[in-house]
């Protein structure tokens, strides 16, 4: 019981709700492992020290009132600096939003506290979740714990560094092209991003709305899964919550892998594929096939227009949800103005880093007149086309397996001069973005450098039970070795 | 001028819907005249993270007015984003619907003073979420900054858009007049322009009379009363001829109503580009028959309808079928009136009375079904009614009651009325003689006399008799 920092999250809420363990010991544990450990990761924009104690010390004294203690009892959780904890400053690592103090909860805050987690701090991201290497901070990069030479991936870099340095035994992240499966894939974590509309948005600062979904980070499938089901459901403050969401998620491997349907989309394994990638994701599916899955070679024939496409839809939401940060009512105003206009436009000029102006750019262009159809109209289109891709798969085979990303975690600065390239490593994970169906991340091995290597599971949308079982089958096989 | 020409207007009305809350959050939708900024919440101020949820109730008034104005309610529609920075839009986008409307076409009949009617057809209804206000000066102190109430931010407008076939400022008039008056019937909204529940912007273009093509239009917006309507349009057709008539072009733009004259305040070069898009954070709103078919049910009568029964039901007159319709509650008033004892069979009486009395306000129902059999009966006159109004309110008693107390009902015994007729004509030999030469209302005086010795309760009908009698017997 000495070695708290390893216990898994659902190991610690079972001995605090027991009384084995105290929230606040727990508290302490880890805080002592970000002093240590984060000055060298940088993980943390923020950390909750005090505000964790005493949530940690208030959970303690319920249960010593003889409470029953929720699913997440004493559990540290680090969430993305993009999701809303009241009173807690949220900045989307943007110099616009430095200082901004959250009025309110974001729901699945909300749920957390109720479950009686404790958030122990706000992670590190790419600006307004803009980006794949944790690079596009407005103030430091984020490394990863297990190369600091190496980039943690993005946008959740933060989420993903701190549970596998164990300075959390989860985190929240949010997804929108990648950002919980691509870091976690770097980072040697299980990430999920649930089906669009299973958890709700409300209080995650949007950056793109119709492909943003929030999802759970752990060391283990089980692990997520109990915080997938602590944040999962309809919630009536988000239109676009399904509602028929569930909020129950075992993790446990499935009885029977007999006789299931493994999809391999042949356009994952193309040209560009690392081949040690490649070699580690196939090791994986032979597993499941010597477990008696039936592996098919699919075709989904639109994917090679998904990052295009996903570069139309997603800025142009963005510049309009990041029209909001005006300097007006809150956040980076610039000082000595004289006219509105130029309030404005120096506000958001000093306020928004350059991938964000880019992309602010790109969508404004994109929904202009005598453009929209064009663009716009046009990547709506392809998108349907790509989502019937997966419809008509998933007639045929019950999951997909590929790599989450082309390559193992890169260098710092190897792909930041070049956007495209940058944009590149999220070639396979945008697809189930915009698809708006259930996929995750799950290590499956390390490369000769000792980099983890995560292999991607897709199922149909709200089929998130089924996609941790089968993850947790693989997991067994699997047997990663977490980072000590 | 060398050739006359016509206006062709399409207006623009914005109207604010009755409901309990605001469009996209639960904020009270009652924030005029509220302390600023004391009806928000981290939806309506565009806090990061903050979510639309929409309000149904404002979907459903909005389904009623489409249904009140004969519009086609769409399958599906969507909310649109349209997208612009000013202060007092909190998201820099406003929630609209662009090209997914809820209603299309639908139309406004209109009155004219000549007493004909024309139709004006609809071009879409759209809903939408207000933006705030910016105040530049707190009372008479103007600021050397702005500060901005978000009180009115996101409550639920409607946006109805007519066709360019509105050709003179009556017209313009009269469709407004008959658009509000629907609009309150509905229960949609109160459409109080003071309180900027109702708000309008015009189109206007001219174009040689007799012509079908439309000349080149300018907009006119901040038209906040009727009045302001009819004036800024009078005033832009004198502006757009005076140009057109000197060989001058009229160039595309928006132009700002002051009162006394419109100025220019952007030209279409300097227009925004909107960048419309679906709103990815609200889902499309799908109806069934079942739900339009329950709330076709609640929409009451509408004022056109009622106008033409009460002339073809009630018998009453166009004129007071349109006296008594102008307002929903007297309208209302009236049929309950009507349902009563006493009241029944005299819609006439009724409607007299309730005309006669000056900034007419009800009393119960009951009393006033038995103030109209004491008119009906002639047991006292319409007059007699008006003046003992104010007293019957007051009072509360049954006007029956009230009239006897008073000693007012009318002398009706002939008996009695040719006494006060002699004593008339005994004291007025120059009366009868001017009658009798041919003078015939010089018969007034003696009315009058006869009025004043029965102190007013005379019949006024029987004493006109008796004094012809009188006189042929004198």
């Amino acid at each position: 019981m000495k070695n708290i920092i390893s216990l898994s999250a659902s190991k610690i809420a079972e001995e605090v709700s027991s009384g084995n363990l105290k929230a606040e010991e727990v508290v302490q544990a880890h805080l002592e492992r970000i002093k240590t450990e984060d000055p060298k990761v940088r993980a943390f924009i923020t950390v909750l020290e005090e505000n964790a104690l005493a949530a940690a010390r208030e959970i303690d004294s319920k249960r010593s009132h003889g409470k029953k203690l929720g699913k997440l009892a004493g559990v540290p959780v680090a969430v993305k600096d993009n999701i809303l904890v009241e009173g807690v400053e949220t900045t989307c690592a943007s110099k616009i939003l430095k200082g901004f103090k959250a009025p309110y909860d974001a729901t699945i805050t909300q749920k957390l506290k109720k479950e009686d987690a404790v958030i122990i701090g706000k992670t590190n991201l790419d600006e307004f979740a803009m980006g794949s290497s944790n690079e596009n901070s407005a103030f430091f990069k984020t490394k990863n714990p297990w190369n600091l030479e190496t980039v943690p991936g993005g946008s959740s870099g933060g989420s993903a560094a701190a549970v596998a340095a164990r300075m959390a035994p989860l985190s929240l992240a949010s997804d929108t092209g990648g950002s919980i499966r691509q870091p976690a894939s770097f980072c040697g974590l299980v990430g999920v991003k649930p089906t669009y509309g299973a958890v709700s948005r409300y209080g995650l600062i949007a950056f793109a709305s119709s492909l943003d979904q929030i999802g759970p980070m752990a060391r283990s499938v089980e692990d997520a899964a109990l915080l997938l089901s602590s944040i999962a459901g309809h919630d009536p403050k988000d239109s676009t919550s399904a509602p028929q969401a569930q909020n129950r998620f075992s993790g446990k491997p499935l009885e029977n892998v007999r006789g299931l349907k493994i999809g391999i989309p042949r356009e994952y394994f193309a040209e560009g594929l690392d081949p040690e990638v490649r070699k580690s994701v196939w090791n994986a599916v032979d597993y499941l096939k010597t477990l008696g899955a039936e592996v098919k070679d699919v075709t989904l024939p639109h994917t090679s227009y998904a990052v295009a496409t996903y570069y139309i839809i997603a800025p142009s939401e963005a510049a309009s949800n990041l029209a909001r940060f005006d300097g007006v009512r809150y956040g980076y105003r610039a000082q000595n103005i004289k006219s509105l206009s130029e309030l404005y436009e120096k506000s958001r000029g000093e306020g928004f880093g350059p991938e964000v102006k880019r992309r602010i750019m790109l969508g404004t262009y994109a929904l202009s007149s005598g453009y929209y159809d064009a663009y716009y109209n046009r990547a709506q289109k392809a998108r349907t086309l790509i989502a019937r891709d997966f419809e008509n798969v998933f007639k045929e085979v019950d999951f997909l397996a590929t790599p989450t990303a082309p390559s193992v975690a890169f260098k710092f600065g190897e792909k930041s001069a070049d956007p495209v390239a940058m944009y590149l490593s999220d070639i396979f994970t945008i697809p189930s973005n915009l698809a708006g169906n259930a996929s995750l991340s799950i290590p499956c091995g390390l490369n000769k450098d000792h980099l983890p290597i995560g292999l991607q599971l897709i199922a149909p949308a709200f089929e998130d039970e089924k996609l941790l079982a089968l993850a947790a089958t693989v997991e067994k096989a699997v047997n990663f070795p977490q980072l000590n | 001028m060398t050739e006359p020409f016509e206006m062709v207007v399409g207006l623009e009305v914005h109207a604010q819907l009755k409901t309990e809350t605001k469009l996209f959050c639960a904020c009270p939708n009652d924030g005029f005249g509220a302390p600023p900024n004391s009806r928000v919440c981290p939806v309506c101020t565009g806090q990061p993270g903050a979510l639309p949820v929409l309000n149904r109730k404002a979907v459903e008034l909005a389904f009623k007015a489409a249904l009140a104005l004969n519009g086609k309610l769409a399958h599906k529609s969507i909310f649109a984003r349209k997208n612009y920075f000013y202060p007092d839009l909190p998201k820099a986008y406003q929630i609209s619907q662009y090209d997914e409307p809820f209603c299309l076409g639908g139309e406004v009949l209109l009155r004219l003073k000549d007493g004909k009617t024309k139709t004006v057809q609809l071009a879409r209804i759209h809903m939408e979420e207000d933006a705030g206000k910016l105040l530049h000066a707190v009372g008479s102190q103007t600021l050397n900054h702005s500060l901005v109430d978000f009180n009115r931010g996101g409550v639920p407008l409607i946006e109805i858009v007519s066709q360019p076939e509105i050709f003179s400022s009556e017209e313009a008039y009269a469709y407004l007049t008959s658009l509000k008056e629907i609009l309150q019937y509905a229960q949609v909204s109160s459409c109080d322009m003071e309180k900027g529940e109702m708000r309008c912007d015009a189109n206007i273009s001219l174009r040689p009379k007799g012509r079908e093509k439309f000349g080149t239009r300018a907009e006119i917006k901040n038209l906040n009363s009727f009045k302001n309507v009819k004036d800024a349009l009078e005033y832009e057709f004198l502006r757009q001829s005076d140009i057109l008539s000197s060989g001058g072009k009229i160039i595309q733009e928006t132009r700002l109503w002051n009162g006394k004259e419109t100025v220019s305040m952007r030209s279409k070069e300097e227009a925004h580009d909107y960048r419309y898009f679906p709103d990815p954070d609200l889902v499309p709103i799908d109806l069934s028959p079942e739900w339009i078919k329950k709330l076709k049910s609640e929409i009451p009568e509408l004022p056109q309808a009622r106008r033409e029964r009460f002339v073809s039901e009630y018998h009453l007159s166009p004129y007071e079928a349109e006296v008594l319709t102008a307002s929903q509650a007297v309208s209302d008033y009236f049929i309950q009136v009507l349902k009563l004892p006493g009241a029944q069979n005299n819609a006439g009486v009724l409607a007299k009375l309730i005309m006669n009395i000056p900034d007419f306000s009800p009393i119960p129902e009951k009393q006033m079904a038995s103030l109209t059999h004491l008119c009906a009966q002639k047991t006292i006159t319409l007059n007699q009614a008006k003046e003992l109004y104010p007293e019957i309110r007051e009072s509360k008693k049954d006007p029956k009651v009230l009239v006897e107390e008073k000693g007012l009902a009318q002398v009706l015994d002939e008996k009695i009325l040719r006494d006060w007729v002699k004593e008339a004509l005994a004291a007025n030999p120059q009366a009868i003689s001017d009658v009798k030469g041919g003078k015939k209302q010089a018969a007034g005086a003696l009315v009058g006399a006869v009025m004043k010795l029965s102190k007013g309760k005379a019949n006024p009908a029987l004493v006109n008799k008796l004094i012809f009698e009188g006189i042929d017997k004198a």
